[in-house]
Formats: structure tokens, sequence, C-alpha cells
């Protein structure tokens, strides 16, 4: 692939100019990127440089495996396993009518309606995904190829430039590829083909190839900005189409009630469907002779490879709360339980807690630990300037390389890893996947490549699992990997110099979700481990734990399956068939009565608080939300407000009005009327009502500036010990009276100091404490901060942190001066209040034995070796570990891991939710590099850095994050040693590995030079510790998207809405032109920048203006307009905040250099006044790997 | 005189065993899930000062009586005592910290810790009991 960016020899280079070098001018050198000039040079597609690259996605398409290795099955396990809740509905009803056989009689009347609950994700489990599995597969073959045919015309010149740098990373065209890919698939390890490709013919024939293949297609080949849309199309439609077969096939369609009537007949609807559901279907392509074997059964193969192209299905988490929560309530009752063991401390077999491998850190130096020599960032390149184009050293370097490199054509390439071969078939009938693993080790030039963001977010690379186990395993939302192949040893490990780890979002919102109400949880007897789609069944009344290999008896009971309704058929049973399932618990599993929802508020009403105008937007916010709170008729409420005193509200029933009671001593705070101050919601509802109605005005006229949050949390800590729940405090300001109060310890001068940050933790070990009490009192503290001064979050936070809390922080936060935040808070408190929530939890992380955590990263706290201890689950708290391999795992060929969740419900229900993931073990380093997720890998290192930055230094952080990125790329170069690679070479699943950590060091949490303030930096470590990992990787690398010509082509259509799906932009001013509109998706935030030239159609239309000059400068969201555009914007941005818990506050910056901080610090590509650009940063890597 | 230091060290010895003792079944407790950290730590940080007070002593009985050998010898275990107690964040709520003692190898590292304070320690006493029989001695010759 060429990159223009990198390259001397493109003339669009010339335009890249570094915005930040220009100072804070009103010159917006940005403006002359891309925009205007190139088009006029570049005549073709590689205007968004963000597109093409994905070239080699079409080499396993051109690279048919043998046939016979195709799987029965292929579909795509995640998109099968949450299918969307519209199948759901259709398979209701159908399924309604078969009754839960009652086993052996013993199950209550009640029984029927969780029937449906089994029957209902039984039902669509395979068909209605099966139906889009395949067209979506095919899409994004089709799509790497098209992408083909328009890079062309941007390599032609490059090679007739004589550029000896193209070839190396050029892609491989169609033709000439496809012999590539007859030798690899044979070779079954010859991966990197590209070299040859440019300087070859092919490129015309490849040319060729796609208007043929595109024949078909309603849609003609564009050039210039249309063409990204267009390949965008492809994999997009695959999808939209996808979901349209959904609804139209379900409600007609046989809708199998039971698990196993689907699968068998996968075939069908695969074969079926993929041709006529695709309105824009080409069968186009170099690939297209193998079409046949593609539908035959190769969806399976692309898909993995294509996995950019892969719209996330399965990901639409819909905040659809469980709907079975109330199906099944009444279904399960607290039968008694049979068999089932005490939810008694399982003697656990970890008893190592090994420190494991912190790949970056100075602990663990490598030989030359580089960065304890470097100087710091930017010391190096005094003289290198922002162009890429103007670094023509380490060019230089690499070129003489060239003659040898292209000398031997590709034959060398097949050496490098030669195990891959023997490994493949060694993994045959494991799985007919291997081009996956090749795909992730193709080595990439990241000095030359520059596009090398996927055209979207898109699912991770799956584990190289045998389809059946694929598709069964657990969705990568919820349960992902670092490494999606465990190394067998802890020294393989280490060799990889990558960390080994988990990231879980065990609770978060599913639509899809099997809840089992059994007599008997069956679990292996030794280790505890619940009964899961992966262990063996020796025989019919034996089975082996997948993690302590124990064999066990199959119960009785089990032997029953309620869903077929046949009897020994145990591994027909849901919970053998889903690796994410919920057991509603017996009595064993509680130490107490499950307690009610309880919600405590500890509203700061000090002169400063008042000042802010919060108390309004809180009251308002939860009479709304009243009656939606989490709960049944037993749910508890209670009020306290704070400054100097501690304000308690009678709200018994029966008396006229809520009662205020004020307890001034707070040094010893007592509770004044224990029974009455957390009331029955149902039963007070008036009282309740009348208190958030008078609350705001009340103390209006306040003086009293001191706040005394830790005797206001003592008293709440008094109130909730009894029932255990939730507190939410809001508090304003730094503490100032009684016990826990704090000092300011920030010096604003130093917060751009590059010389480390002091006070990143706690001052006071009070809200520790504290918070480990109401830990173990079962009561979850969450805090929104709502300060606009210091307010020593690194102490505050601590009561949230270990209580299984959120924090959440509104810096500046005024109801009239800041709308933003004031409209945030609102929509953020909507879902706050009425999210799902789980009290009294505790989640256990069992893993394959010879795995153990030894590290846990999140908020809760840690009770014994595996136990965590959550006294509130919430739906949106992501956690991590870190593992180490402390036995040798080569006796097993798969690991597994398993999480389970125990947890009472709103409804006063024990539930245990229980995910399984399962991953092949393998030998060869390699494989673990092929197997490497980089998404999880930046979320774990992340988490590793911010430790490391509290309990060390922020600077060894930093260097410990940039040896990460050294030592795994040494270790890629060491083990393909025989491989002459120059420049800087990642495998392509680690491509985007050192961009990543660059843009965790440019994170708030992490920068140094630049200032930030220290409760920012605090408040962006606890983000990164407890969200979920899509919505960390959105902070760290945001979504860039040009909207201002968003276009129907490649959009997505749900529910009857068109969404367009814009490409991915890289982080770079480069990308922004003058005469467009970018959406800046940063997860918490999302920034339409307007440029000064922008189209006036779009300023008229999307934004209602008159023109550029009168947007007015603090729109916080787009005007519904009766105009195409700004539907389809509105609909664009409706949809990604749909994908997030959530909403982002949205802000519209005009091209002013007033926008300058906020948007453009984001641009992390660009070399600011402090941090290294992209290039740079590569440049520095590479000189620390060749010390 | 002599005989008396002796003694008293080995009086000092005996407790810092059977602290060490305390240390590793506390914390081995706590491996095997029998007690939870919290309550694991609340005992341990009780016992940080009296093993660093201990440990001190003996070192300051050996300096004033003079016998630099096993002064040096008691000096490395005193100041990392010491250094220990320091360096303990102010967050925390003491040397034995329940939220991160499960993190990060660091019950493995206070076991190990504590193993080898006990063999240091059993390494002293039989200094001292063959010191105090030593000196016992020459005090009988003296006289």
């Amino acid at each position: 692939m060429s990159a223009p960016g990198f390259t001397n020899l493109n003339p669009s280079v010339n335009n890249y100019v570094n915005p930040t070098q220009n100072g804070g001018g009103g010159a917006t050198p940005y403006h002359n990127g891309p925009g205007q000039p190139l088009p006029a040079m570049y005549p073709a597609s590689n205007y968004y440089t963000g597109v093409p690259q994905q070239g080699y996605l079409a080499m396993p398409g051109q690279l048919p495996p043998p046939p016979s290795k195709a799987p029965p099955m292929n579909t795509d396990f995640s998109a099968t396993y949450y299918h969307n809740s519209h199948s759901q509905a259709g398979a209701g009803p159908g399924v309604g009518p078969t009754p839960y056989p009652p086993p052996h009689g013993l199950q209550t009347p009640t029984q029927p309606p969780s029937t449906a609950t089994h029957s209902v994700s039984g039902a669509p489990q395979y068909q209605p995904p099966a139906s889009y599995a395949t067209p979506a597969n095919y899409y994004g073959q089709r799509y790497g190829t098209s992408s083909q045919g328009q890079q062309q015309p941007m390599l032609v010149p490059a090679s007739s430039s004589s550029n000896p740098l193209f070839p190396i990373v050029s892609y491989p065209s169609g033709p000439g590829s496809s012999e590539y890919g007859t030798l690899r698939s044979s070779q079954g390890a010859a991966e990197r083909p590209p070299i040859p490709a440019v300087i070859q013919p092919p490129t015309h024939s490849a040319l060729q190839q796609y208007p043929q293949g595109n024949g078909a297609t309603p849609k003609p080949a564009q050039q210039g900005y249309g063409a990204p849309p267009l390949t965008q199309t492809a994999t997009v439609n695959g999808q939209s189409n996808a979901v349209q077969q959904c609804y139209d096939q379900t409600p007609p369609g046989p809708v199998g009630p039971h698990y196993s009537s689907a699968s068998p007949s996968l075939e069908g609807p695969v074969r079926g469907h993929a041709p006529s559901g695709t309105p824009s279907t080409s069968v186009h392509s170099s690939p297209s002779r193998q079409q046949g074997l593609l539908y035959g059964g190769y969806g399976e193969n692309s898909a993995p490879s294509s996995s950019t192209g892969l719209p996330g299905d399965h990901s639409s988490s819909s905040s659809d709360q469980d709907d079975e929560d109330e199906e099944d309530e009444e279904a399960g009752g607290d039968s008694s339980s049979t068999t089932t063991g005490s939810a008694s401390p399982v003697p656990n077999s970890y008893e190592s807690l090994e420190g494991g491998i912190y790949p970056g850190s100075s602990s663990v130096p490598p030989p030359a630990d580089p960065t304890k020599q470097a100087p710091p960032f930017g010391y190096n390149y005094p003289a290198m300037q922002p162009g890429y184009q103007q670094s023509p050293t380490p060019r230089a370097g690499s070129s003489p390389s060239h003659g040898g490199y292209n000398a031997p054509g590709y034959q060398p390439y097949s050496q490098p890893f030669p195990s891959l071969s023997q490994l493949s078939t060694a993994l045959g009938g494991l799985s007919g996947v291997s081009e996956q693993e090749v795909e992730g080790l193709r080595p990439v030039n990241l000095l030359q490549e520059r596009n090398l963001l996927p055209l979207k977010r898109g699912t991770p690379a799956e584990p190289n699992l045998s389809s059946n186990l694929r598709k069964m395993n657990c969705s990568p939302d919820t349960f992902r990997c670092t490494l999606s192949s465990i190394p067998q040893t802890q020294a393989l490990l280490n060799k990889a110099r990558l960390p080994l780890g988990l990231l879980l979002h065990p609770f978060r919102d599913l639509t899809q979700l099997p809840v089992i109400t059994s007599n008997t949880i069956v679990r292996c007897r030794s280790c505890r481990t619940y009964i899961n789609p992966f262990v063996s069944f020796l025989d019919q009344h034996r089975w082996k734990c997948n993690l302590c290999y124990r064999v066990n008896d199959v119960p009785d009971e089990f032997m029953y399956n309620p869903v077929t309704r046949s009897y020994g058929e145990p591994h027909k049973r849901p919970e053998v068939q889903n690796s994410t399932v919920e057991f509603i618990a017996s009595s064993d599993y509680m130490l107490r009565p499950p307690q009610p929802a309880a919600y405590l508020f500890v509203l700061d009403v000090s002169h400063n608080a008042v000042e802010s105008g919060y108390l309004n937007v809180l009251c308002q916010s939860l009479l709304e939300n009243l009656e939606k709170l989490p709960g049944d008729s037993r749910t508890r409420i209670g009020f306290l407000t704070f400054d100097s005193t501690i304000h308690f509200y009678n709200l018994q029933e029966g008396l006229s009005q809520p009662q205020m009671l004020v307890v001034s001593d707070i040094d010893d705070v007592f509770i004044p009327t224990p029974d009455s101050l957390l009331v029955n919601l149902k039963e007070s509802h008036e009282m309740v009502k009348d208190l958030l109605n008078a609350l705001p005005a009340m103390f209006t006229h306040t003086r009293e500036t001191h706040s005394a949050l830790g005797p206001a949390l003592q008293a709440a800590y008094k109130l909730m010990s009894a029932t255990g729940g939730r507190v939410s405090v809001f508090q304003t300001q730094l503490p100032s009276l009684g016990a826990g109060l704090l000092q300011s310890r920030e010096d604003p001068n130093l917060r751009s100091s590059t010389k480390g940050v002091q006070h990143l933790g706690p001052a006071t070990d009070f809200y520790k404490k504290l918070a480990l009490d109401c830990s173990g009192q079962q009561i979850g503290v969450d805090l929104f901060l709502l300060s606009s001064q210091y307010s020593d979050l690194a102490s505050l936070a601590c009561m949230s942190k270990y209580s299984a809390g959120s924090i959440f922080y509104y810096p500046g936060f005024h109801h009239v001066h800041s709308p933003a935040q004031n409209l945030k808070l609102q929509q953020d408190l909507h879902r706050y209040l009425t999210r799902k929530i789980g009290f009294e939890a505790v989640m256990r992380i069992r893993c394959t034995k010879g795995l153990s955590i030894h590290t846990f990263h999140g908020n809760f706290f840690v009770r014994s070796t595996d136990l965590l201890s959550l006294a509130n689950v919430n739906p949106d708290s992501g956690f991590a570990v870190q593992m180490s391999i402390d036995e040798s795992l080569a006796d097993t060929s798969l690991a597994c891991f398993q999480a389970a969740l125990l947890y009472t419900s709103s409804k006063g229900k024990r539930r245990i939710r229980v995910h399984t993931l399962c991953l092949p073990v393998v030998s060869q380093l390699s494989d673990v590099f092929a197997g490497a997720d980089v998404e999880a890998i930046t979320c774990l290192l992340a988490n590793m850095a911010i430790d490391r930055s509290i309990s060390s230094s922020l600077l060894d952080a930093r260097d410990a994050l940039v040896n990460a990125v050294v030592d795994s790329l040494e270790a890629y170069r060491a083990n393909g040693s025989n491989l002459q690679l120059s420049g800087l070479t990642a495998p392509a699943a680690l491509r985007l590995f050192p961009l990543y950590v660059l843009a965790l060091l440019k994170q708030k949490a992490l920068r140094t030079g630049t200032s930030t303030r220290l409760d920012d930096r605090v408040f962006a470590m606890c983000e990164f510790k407890s969200q979920p990992l899509k919505q960390i990787m959105r902070l760290i690398h945001p979504d860039l998207y040009r909207v201002d010509n968003l276009t129907e082509q490649g959009a997505l259509h749900l529910n009857e809405r068109m969404i367009p799906q814009p490409p991915l932009l890289q982080l770079s001013a480069e990308k922004l032109s003058r005469d467009g509109a970018f959406l800046m998706d940063c997860g918490s935030v999302m920034y339409l920048w307007v440029g000064k030239c922008c189209d006036e159609m779009f300023v008229r239309d999307v934004l209602g203006c008159p023109d550029y000059a009168s947007i007015p400068p603090d729109m916080t969201e787009i005007p519904a307009l009766e105009t195409t555009a700004s539907e389809r914007t509105r609909a664009f941005v409706s949809w990604l905040q749909e994908a997030r818990a959530f909403c982002a506050a949205f802000c519209v910056l005009k091209d002013e250099p007033s926008a300058k901080s906020s948007f453009f610090q984001h641009l992390i590509e660009d070399r600011s006044e402090s941090a290294f650009s992209y290039y740079e940063f590569l440049l520095h890597i590479q000189q620390q790997m060749s010390k | 005189m002599e005989a008396a230091v002796f003694i008293l060290s080995l009086i000092d010895c005996c407790a810092l065993i059977f602290l060490s003792v305390y240390f590793i079944i506390t914390l081995s407790d706590l491996e095997c899930d029998y007690i939870n950290a919290r309550a694991c730590c609340s005992k341990l940080n009780k016992w940080v000062i009296p093993e660093l007070v201990g440990q001190a002593l003996a070192t300051v009985l050996m300096l004033v009586s003079m016998h630099w050998f096993i002064f040096l010898l008691n000096v490395p275990v005193a100041s990392w005592n010491v250094y220990r107690y320091v360096k303990v964040p102010m967050g925390n709520m003491g040397v034995f910290d329940p939220t991160e003692i499960h993190n990060r190898g660091q019950l493995k590292s206070h076991m190990k810790e504590a193993m080898i304070k006990l063999g240091f320690h059993l390494l002293c006493f039989f200094i001292y009991l063959y010191s105090t029989e030593k000196a016992t001695k020459t005090t009988l010759y003296d006289n």
C-alpha cells in the first residue's frame, strides 16, 4: 500500500502541515491539507486514505483453502449468539405454546413464562444470523478486492516514479495475489506476497477485474470522494441486508423452538439467502471464480480476516433492559435446591499469585532498557519537521535494502514462519482458519503504511477455534482476552512480551440472555465451575470439568432437557449450549434474604452547591424517573443533605410534609430516627415528591460554605448498613469539615510540568476505610463531583473505587454558564437512575488449571484471592485482570475462563450470570502474535500504566508503555529473524499498537507537558480503570468522520431508519479540510467541527444557520430540520449515541483558535508542543529497538 | 552485664520469632481464604510497629554493648522495617493494605518477607544463645 503521507514522492504530503506548529494564531494551516490541492493531482480514491488500506483483507478470499476443510456451520458465532431483539419478538409467539414441561413434575405452574425465555433464546439462535452471516462475509471480501481496484491509480504513479519503498508494502493485486494465494494456502505460511505486486502488470488486470466485478452492481465505480463510501457500502449493506432479512424471515420462518433444531440446517438458509438478499450484490472480484466455494462454506474463513469489515451486529447492545427479568421473576421462585452446593468460599487452587509479566515495565528490563537513557520526548528530533516527507533519513536507511528485498521474490516470505504450515496442519482438526493466523502475522512496515485504521471499529479477530466452539463462545463485548491464542508456557509468553489478561464487561445490557430456572445448578465438585459449553461429556452420566479436569457426575435432573422435552441429552441443555447464561439461584446462594433495592441520595447543599444549581437538575430528573427506579414493592429511598451540618429527612407516610432533622454534631454522627429516614418508595411516594419539589428552593439563601462530607458519609453508612444498597453522593467542593477533610494539594504551576505529577494517590485513608466498611455492608457509593475548583478527586474517588461504585465528574458545572454540562448531567442522571442494578454481588473469575490471575483492575474490593466483592454492580462498568501462566498448558489444547457474577436483582431475586470464554492454546510464538488483540492489549496496558503512575510515577508509567511497544516489536522481529525486514515492522495484528500507545501517552491521564488539571487527570484515570473496553477505546482513539457529505451509500438500515456510514478517518489535521464538517466521537463527548469554508448547504440544512458566521458558539445539538442532510446527520449521530450507555455531550465547534484546545488535542497523529507526532513516535521506537 | 544483654536479646528474639510465625500464619490464612483481606490486614498492621520496635531494640542493644558483628547483621533488617513503614503511601491503611494485598503478587512478597525474617530471627536466636552461653561461662570463670 502506498502510504501517501509518508512518502516524499507523493505530492499530497506536501500539504501535510502540522497545525500545532503554527501556534495559536488565527492561521489555520490544516486548511491546505489534502482538501483542495490533492484532488487535482490525485485523480483517484486515495483521497481518503483511511479506506483503501484494507487491501490485504482480500487475501483470504483469494486463497481458497481446500474445500474439504469447510466446516459445516459457517456462521459467525457472535452474530449468532446475540440475536437482536427483533428476532426474539418474532420467535416469541411461535414458541409460546410449547410449554415448559416440568421435569419430574416438580415445577410450579409459573413455569411457562420462563419457557418462553428459553425457547426464545434458543429459537432464533441459529436461523436469522445464519442468513446474514454469509452476506457479511461475502461483502467483506468483495470490499477488499474493490479497494484494490481503487488502489491502482495510486500505485501506478508510485512505481513509475521509481520509489523503491512502495513495493514493500503494496497490495497484492488481484490475479497476482491469487497466485500467491495458492502458494500460500498450500504452504500455509506465505502470508506476505505483496512485494512485487506493484511492479507487475497485474495492476492492470486487477483494474479490469474491478469493473467486471462491479458489473453486477448498481453502483458505478466511483472515484474521488465517492470511492470510499462505495467500499463501505459493501460491508455495511451486508449487514443492513442481513438485518432486513432477519425481519422478513423470522416471523414466517420455521422458528425452531428447540435449541437443536436449527443448527443442522444452517447451510440451507445461508445458500438461499446470500444472493437474494443483497441488492447491491455484485458477484465480483478476482475470487469470483471461487464464489461458489465462498458460499459453500468459506464465508467463515473470510470472516475473521475481514473482521474490520464486519459490522459488529452482536455488539448492538441496545439498552433494552433484559426482558426476561420480568418474565422470569415469577418463574423461578426460591425453589428449593436439591443438589446445589453452598455459597461458601470455594477452596481455590490458585495458590500462586506470582507476579506476572509487565512487558513494558522497567522492573523487567529488556536487555538494553532504552528509555532509561532516553531523554524526554521530543529531544531526539529537534529538527524533525511535522511533515512526514521531510524525514528522509530513515527512508534512506531502509531503501538500500530494497534490492535484496525484492530480488528473491516472495519465496523467502514463506520461510520466516515455517512453523505455520505445520501448525495449520496440526490445527486442521481444530479449525479451518489458518488464514486468520496468517493475516494476523503479515508484517506491516509501520513507517510506510499509514492507513492502518480499520474502516470502522470492527470486532476483534476471532480465536482460532473450530466453528462449533466458536459459535458457542462468549461474545467479545463481554469477555475478551488480550491474546486470543494462549501461549503454552510462561516462557513463551515472556518471549512475546505482550501482557496476558482478560477484559470483562460482565453485567452489560443484553438483549438476549437464556435464563435458567433449575433446581440443580450443575457445578464441578472440586473447583465449583459452572457447567458450560466447553466441558466434555465422557458418557451419559459423567462430565469432565474443563478447568480442573475433574470428572463429575451428571445429576439425574440434568439428564432431562426441558427444552427438547427429551431424556438423556444432557449436552442439549441450555447451560451447555450457551456460554452466557443466567441462573436463578436458590437459597443456598444467599447469606441473608435478598435485600430490597435501597437508594440514598447524599447531597451537598453548601453555598457553592446551591450556586451551581445542580439540585434543580437532580430533583427534576429524580421526579421524572422515580417510577423507573429499578426495584419492586420493597424499594426504599432516602435523602440526606449536608453543609457544615447534616440534615436528615423524615419521610414517614402519615406526616403532612417531609420533616427535616438537623444534626450538628459532626464529630459523632448519630441517626435521629432510624426507621423513618429510609422509607418505602411506594408508601411514601407523595412525601418523596414533596421533598423533591421543595428541596431546590430550601437552600437558596444559604451562606454556609463549609462541607462536611466525611460525617455525611458516615451517617449514610449508618443509615444503610442494615439493608445495603446504593448511596449517590453529590459533592461540589473540597470537604472542609469533620472527618475526611482534605487540603488542596494541587499546584497550578505544575499542571504542565514534564517532571511527573504528584498527588495522584489519595491523601487520606478515610475514604478507603469507609468504602471498605460500605463494601462489607453491601453499600455501593457512587460519586458525582460537580466542582469548578480542585476537589481532590484522587482522595474522594476512593469511596467509589473500593465499594464498586461509579464516578462522574462535571468540571465547572453550572446550570446556566455551562449548558453542555447541564445537558450531560441530565442525560447521565436519566441513565444512572434507570439502569439495571445488582445488589450484594460477588464475582469470581476462574481459569483453566495452570493459569492464575494476579492483578485486578476496576472498581471493587478483592475480598479473597479470586473473589471480587461488588456491593453494587451496574451494567456500565468493566473489569480487567492480569494473568500469569504457572504451569505449562502443554497437555491441553483449550484454555477456558469463567466469570460468574452472583447478584441480587432489583426485584429481590438471587441470580448468577455466568460467562465462559474458550481459547486455543498454542506453542508457537508466531501464533501468539497472530492472535494478539490490540484493543484489549491497549486497554490492559492503560490499566497497568495507571497503577504504575500511582504507585511509582507518571514518567515511569510512560516509559513502560513505550517499552511495551518496543519489546513486543523486538520480540516479533526476533521471531522472524530470518526475514530481512527493513524499517519498523509489526505483525498485522499489532499494526495499530504503536498508534494506540501514542494515543495513550497523549491522554489526559498520562500526558505530560500539556496543562492538565489534577482532577481531570485523576478522573481520566478512574475512567480507564472502570469503563468497558469499547468506551475506553473511544477515549483513547476517538473516531473521526467527515459528515458534510453523508450519502446513502453503504448506509445501514435499522428500523426503517437510514444510517449513513462514513469511513473512519485518521486522527490527523491532514484529514481535515476547510470546506468540510467533521464529527469526532471521543466517547463521552462528540465534537462537530465546522470548517470555515464549509458548504453553505450543510450550515443551512443541518445546523439551521444562514451562514458560517452566524453559527452560535455554544451549540449543543443538531436542530431537527426537515432536510435530508439534517436527517442523515441526526440519524448518524443518534446511532452513535445509542451505542453507548451514557450519551456523549455534543458540541459544535467552529474553525476558530478557541476550538483548538478541545478538538485538536485529540488529533493524536499530529505533533503537539510536548509530544511526538505518530511518525516521530515510530522513529523513536525504531531507534529504541536498534539500541 | 554481657550476659544480661544477651538474655534480653534472646527474649526479644523469641518475641520476633513468634511475630514472624504469626505473620506467616495469618498471611497463609488469607491465601487460603480462611479470613478476608480486611481482617487480615488490620490484624497484621497492628503488629508492624511492635516488630519494628523489637528489631530496633535488638539492634540498639548490640550497638551499646559493642558487638559489631551482630549489630551489622541486625542493621539491614531494622532499616528495612523502618523504610517499609515510612514508605507507606498516605492513602494506604498501613503496610498491609487490604485493597492491594491481592494485587501484583503482594501477598506472595509479604509471605516471602515474613519467611526470610523468620529465618533471620532463628539465626539470631542461636547466635544469642551461643553468646549468652559464652558470656555466662566467662563470668563464671572470672569469678
